[in-house]
């Protein structure tokens, strides 16, 4: 998949012709700390677009403006549904991104309801859909029939999203209990369960072990294919990153150095200068050095 | 104009008595972040000490003059007051240090209820009326029959205070005690990674919060000449809210918000209806929290995600 | 407490002498004055000092050799047995098990039959006493522990001025009912109505306060109320309250008052009793709190309930998940406040007089200090607790023995909140995390097993 796209035409970019996410020209500031700075890209609609960028680049701050945990002090972002609702998630508080717009997210240091068991964890993702059937609680506490049969529906896509993820065999454990590979995975399970148009996955790789991690790009892989969701993921592991993404945004410090397939990327010099720390002025020497390396390489 | 500068006045004394309460507060919600509901009680058997030693030297041990009796008094209250607030902070806290949040709140509640019902037990249910200590005032200026006075009472109050919080700041901000206390607030396993006995600064904390509250338990008797084992709550929760109203966590907040609550209530009196002081008083600090949550000089949360 | 050392009894001892030495000059330090010189005032309303030596001997003494008794006997005892204990505290025990499975019936049975009992135990008017101050008093406080475990136990909101939406359903009923003659079948429900609505009015604003900012908001809020009681005396009656509150009929076929035709013992040709009434008022209170119970259980098992206990265990992840916390939240205060609503209209009714001193903040404390001490969020520990609490408040009134012991004197009234107090204090360092502290899940897949206290988390708001 990534070398299809690796060698696809520079001029017509998948994730510029329908895409899910517009971010135009956002900025966020904490008092005189700009984290983000005039940042766009596009994240294109069935796509996992990967944003990366060294500690303090920025990333996390973007999910959040995204997210609407913070609201950018400039700029626009706009979610389009494949049906062509359009949101325009800056002006949104963050419950009704979720809701309403439909944009799912894990945490960077997990978060889950961890006293709680993980078809509850699974079944509170499912609120708004279940509190309507509820009617409001009010026909729940009578017991209506039509209430149980939208609740057995969201049991079943608990089940369905615990058989993915590995978790059926736990489901009545409380999720404080599980590993910490298990925990990443039931975070992400969950976000599924809202049904979301895009997932954001902060550092979904965070601590796995390489077998983990290895099933984590399967399960993100067969989220893209079956569920046609798109993916937007902020991730330290490149081989994550290279083995499943279809488009790569890099960030140092709060501006966009780079941007474009994954080959594309990896072969930036500004991309490794940024990753190797070395000065504006010697990234000139880090692309002589590249060349230098793909000659050796070819004799 | 001559209302205002006396209320001002009588403000400035009673918030400096809430000031003195908060600061114990503040300084225990900064180190542990436990609200200590049983500081306001603490307050109230520290002027049973007073009282007690009051008594003691005037009639028992025959000292003359009530100025010196009252300052001795006061002296052997902070001890006493300390020594005590370091016994329930090891009875009844630190067991509860770092488990379950709601537990030392509700640990403080039940130690609130047992002193000020020990001292209904040991000391009467009665209100305990003291003889004046200190008599006199000064008129400051007069004009249509209507005289701005400040008495010595006032006078003593505050500059005992002043005094007070002056040594108090010191040791905060100069001593190894205070940074200990400062480092512990900021991570208290940090600290103790670095050699600071923790258990040690967190028992002075509670000390220094009820000798400086042993102050104001000996200023009130002095001032009002009367305690009763009741009172403890309504300057506890007064005290609190001053705290609350300053940033809680931060000392001069403290003191600024316990001379404010001290103003509102005067000037609230003097100039609407003395019924609904303590409504304003409470209604101020609900305003305050909902539209500045962290007070006046207290850091603001940041919310992590 | 600090680990106790298990090194060699022969300097255990020693160290334990030591420390119980000190403990005895701190409480000599303490006891001393408190104790030792009691102000009195004499005959010119002076206060003067007496003297009571020996009592401050007595209590050193008892601090002394307690002291030493912890160090040497007890805190070994317990370290053995958590040590022999380790291995089987992950799971709750059998035997806890069946407890709980059959208590909550076994409860609910012997509630019923409770005032029967008493009737056959005690007579027409010795039962009066442990239908009334023992069942009713319990009762009320199950109910308000109940409704206020909504508010703290689920949705995990420290709410200190709970007694707030209590006077307002108790004020509701009491200025309603005298003014315009209105029923308590109609005026209950309207009651909880208004709870609830101030419970939307007061919560709205402070709800996204977090932690202690809304305890301490919520504390400034019931004493507001308070405060409102005793100065609104156009309407309340101030510090005097409002006195002779119509009693509640059976359903509007049969009155309690002592000179209705339709009197209750009357028409049934039965003695002329009090206990009837209050009988009837036990009955109706265990209705209500059995309705309490009864929505409880099944809010929890539906999406709001789940919300809340979500709320309590991260409020971030909610809002991720699309759920409106604000409105969740409200939900929790309006619901639990109509509770509260509930037991205030029923308090005035039973009591047939309300004033603002029913309605302090220990009050307040005492329900949260029920749910906390309880297990929060679970029905059967809060039950406990209430019973435990108030149950054993009330027994330490039937302390007149003592005054054979102490003389005539001695009111063992003034110690029941003294001993109330400790009780707090020690239950709360005994099971930091309350009696019931595992938590069983909304809904299972295969099996329902509790969830362990220890991974439930108690909210931040």
């Amino acid at each position: 998949m990534a070398h299809a796209l690796a060698t696809a035409p520079v001029g017509g970019r998948t994730w510029q012709a329908d895409p899910v996410l517009r971010v135009d020209h956002v900025s966020m500031r904490f008092g005189g700390l700009v984290a983000v700075r005039d940042l766009s890209f596009e994240a294109g609609r069935g796509e996992i677009t990967a944003l990366i960028g060294p500690n303090g680049a920025g990333k996390t701050t973007v999910f959040n403006c995204i997210t609407g945990f913070y609201k950018p002090t400039q700029g626009m972002l706009t979610l389009t549904h494949a049906d062509g609702d359009r949101y325009l998630l800056e002006r949104m508080p963050d419950f009704k991104i979720s809701a309403k717009a439909k944009v799912a997210r894990t945490f960077q240091n997990i978060r889950l309801f961890s006293g709680m068991t993980l078809l509850e964890n699974l079944l509170v993702a499912q609120h708004n859909r279940l509190m309507a059937a509820s009617g409001w609680s009010i026909l729940g506490i009578l017991g209506v029939p039509s209430f149980h049969q939208a609740e057995k529906a969201a049991i079943d896509r608990a089940r369905y999203w615990l058989d993915k993820t590995g978790l059926t065999t736990r489901a009545d454990d409380p999720a404080g209990d599980l590993p910490y590979g298990a925990q990443r995975r039931l975070e992400i399970a969950r976000a599924m369960c809202t049904q979301p148009e895009l997932l954001c996955l902060d550092e979904p790789a965070a601590g796995l072990n390489p077998r983990e991690s290895a099933e984590l790009n399967a399960l993100l892989l067969s989220i893209r294919e079956t569920e046609k969701t798109s993916i937007l993921l902020i991730e330290h592991d490149m081989s994550v990153v290279m083995e499943i993404s279809d488009h790569v945004v890099v960030l140092e410090y709060g501006v966009k150095i780079s941007d474009g397939a994954p080959a594309e990327v990896k072969a930036d010099p500004r991309v490794i200068a940024a990753y190797l720390g070395v000065d504006d002025e010697e990234v000139g020497k880090v692309e002589e050095t590249l060349d230098e390396i793909a000659e050796e390489a070819q004799a | 104009m001559e209302i205002f500068l006396q209320q001002l006045i009588n403000g400035v004394t009673l918030g400096s008595i809430y000031g003195l309460i908060a600061i114990g507060y503040t300084m225990v919600f900064g180190i542990i972040g436990m609200v200590n509901f049983s500081h306001g009680d603490v307050f109230m058997v520290s002027a049973f000490f007073a009282l007690i030693f009051f008594l003691l030297f005037m009639t028992i041990l025959g000292i003359g003059t009530p100025i010196i009796a009252l300052l001795l008094a006061m002296i052997l209250a902070m001890v006493l007051t300390g020594l005590l607030s370091w016994t329930i902070e090891r009875v009844a806290y630190r067991p509860l240090r770092g488990s379950f949040r709601l537990a030392p709140l509700i640990s403080a509640i039940g130690m609130s209820i047992v002193l000020s019902n020990f001292i209904q037990v040991a000391q009467g249910p009665r209100n305990k009326p003291v003889p004046p200590m200190v008599n006199g005032t000064i008129d400051l200026m007069e004009r249509d029959g209507f005289a701005v006075t400040v008495s010595y009472k006032q006078i003593i109050i505050v500059l005992v205070t002043a005094v007070l919080l002056a040594a108090f700041w010191y040791v905060v901000q100069k001593t190894p005690l205070g940074r200990a206390q400062r480092a512990c607030e900021q991570d208290r396993k940090m600290a103790a990674l670095l050699g600071v006995n923790v258990d040690r600064t967190i028992s002075l904390t509670f000390v220094m919060g009820a000798s400086l509250a042993a102050v104001a338990g000996s200023m009130y008797l002095m001032y009002y000449g009367v305690v009763h084992f009741a009172d403890g709550f309504v300057p506890g929760v007064k005290a609190f809210t001053a705290a609350v109203l300053g940033g809680i966590g931060s000392l001069p907040g403290a003191v600024l918000g316990g001379l404010l609550i001290g103003l509102i209530e005067t000037f609230w009196s003097g100039y609407f209806s003395i019924d609904y002081k303590d409504v304003a008083a409470f209604s101020i600090l609900a305003i305050v929290l909902i539209f500045m949550p962290q007070g006046i000089l207290g850091r603001p949360e940041v919310e992590k995600v | 407490m600090s680990a106790p050392s298990r090194a060699t009894a022969g300097s255990d001892i020693g160290a334990a002498v030591k420390d119980a030495l000190l403990a005895g000059v701190i409480a000599l330090g303490l006891f001393g004055p408190l104790v030792g010189l009691r102000t009195e005032q004499n005959m010119r309303n002076e206060v003067v000092l007496e003297l009571h030596w020996v009592t401050v001997a007595v209590i050193v003494g008892i601090v002394v050799v307690g002291r030493f008794l912890l160090r040497t006997v007890i805190w070994p005892a317990l370290a053995d047995r958590k040590l022999r204990d380790r291995p089987a505290a992950g799971e709750p025990g059998a035997l806890r098990q069946t407890v709980g499975r059959f208590l909550p019936p076994a409860g609910l049975v012997f509630l019923i039959v409770y005032p029967a009992l008493m009737l056959s135990l005690f007579g027409l008017q010795g039962s009066l006493k442990w239908v009334d101050n023992f069942g009713i008093q319990i009762l009320i406080y199950v109910m308000l522990g109940w409704g206020l475990n909504i508010v703290v136990g689920l949705a995990g909101l420290l709410d200190l001025g709970y007694v707030a939406f209590y006077a307002v359903g108790a004020y509701a009923y009491a200025l309603l009912a005298t003014h315009f003659g209105l029923s308590f079948w109609l005026l209950l429900p309207l009651a909880g109505i208004l709870a609830a609505l101030w419970g939307i009015i007061l919560g709205f604003p402070v709800l996204r306060l977090r932690g202690d900012y809304l305890a301490i908001v919520t504390l400034a809020f019931g004493e507001i109320i308070r405060l409102v009681l005793i100065n609104f005396r156009e309407l309340t009656n101030g510090s005097a309250g409002i006195s002779s509150i119509p009693k509640v009929t059976l359903f509007g076929l049969y009155s309690f008052d002592v000179s209705a035709p339709n009197n209750f013992a009357k028409s049934f040709g039965l003695p002329m009793s009090g206990t009837h009434y209050k009988i009837f008022l036990y009955y109706l209170i265990l209705a209500l709190a059995l309705l309490t119970a009864f929505v409880t259980i099944r809010l929890r098992r539906l999406p709001i309930g789940r919300a809340w206990e979500a709320l309590r265990e991260d409020e971030i992840a909610c809002r991720s998940l699309g759920i409106n916390t604000t409105i969740t939240k409200l939900t929790a205060f309006a619901i639990g406040a109509m509770f509260g609503g509930f037991a205030g209209s029923f308090f005035a009714a039973r009591q047939g007089f309300v004033s603002p001193e029913s309605f302090i903040f220990m009050e307040s404390a005492i329900i949260v200090a029920i749910v906390v001490l309880g297990g929060m969020g679970s029905l059967i520990g809060v039950a406990v607790a209430a019973v435990a609490m108030i149950g054993g408040s009330e027994m330490l009134r039937e302390l007149t023995f003592l005054k054979a012991v102490f003389g005539n004197d001695f009111n063992p009234d003034q110690f029941r909140m003294l001993i109330f107090g400790l009780a707090m204090v020690s239950i709360m360092i005994w099971r930091p995390r309350g009696f019931v502290s595992a938590r069983q899940p909304t809904v299972f897949l295969t099996e329902r097993r509790a969830i362990s206290g220890s991974l439930v988390k108690e909210g931040h708001g």
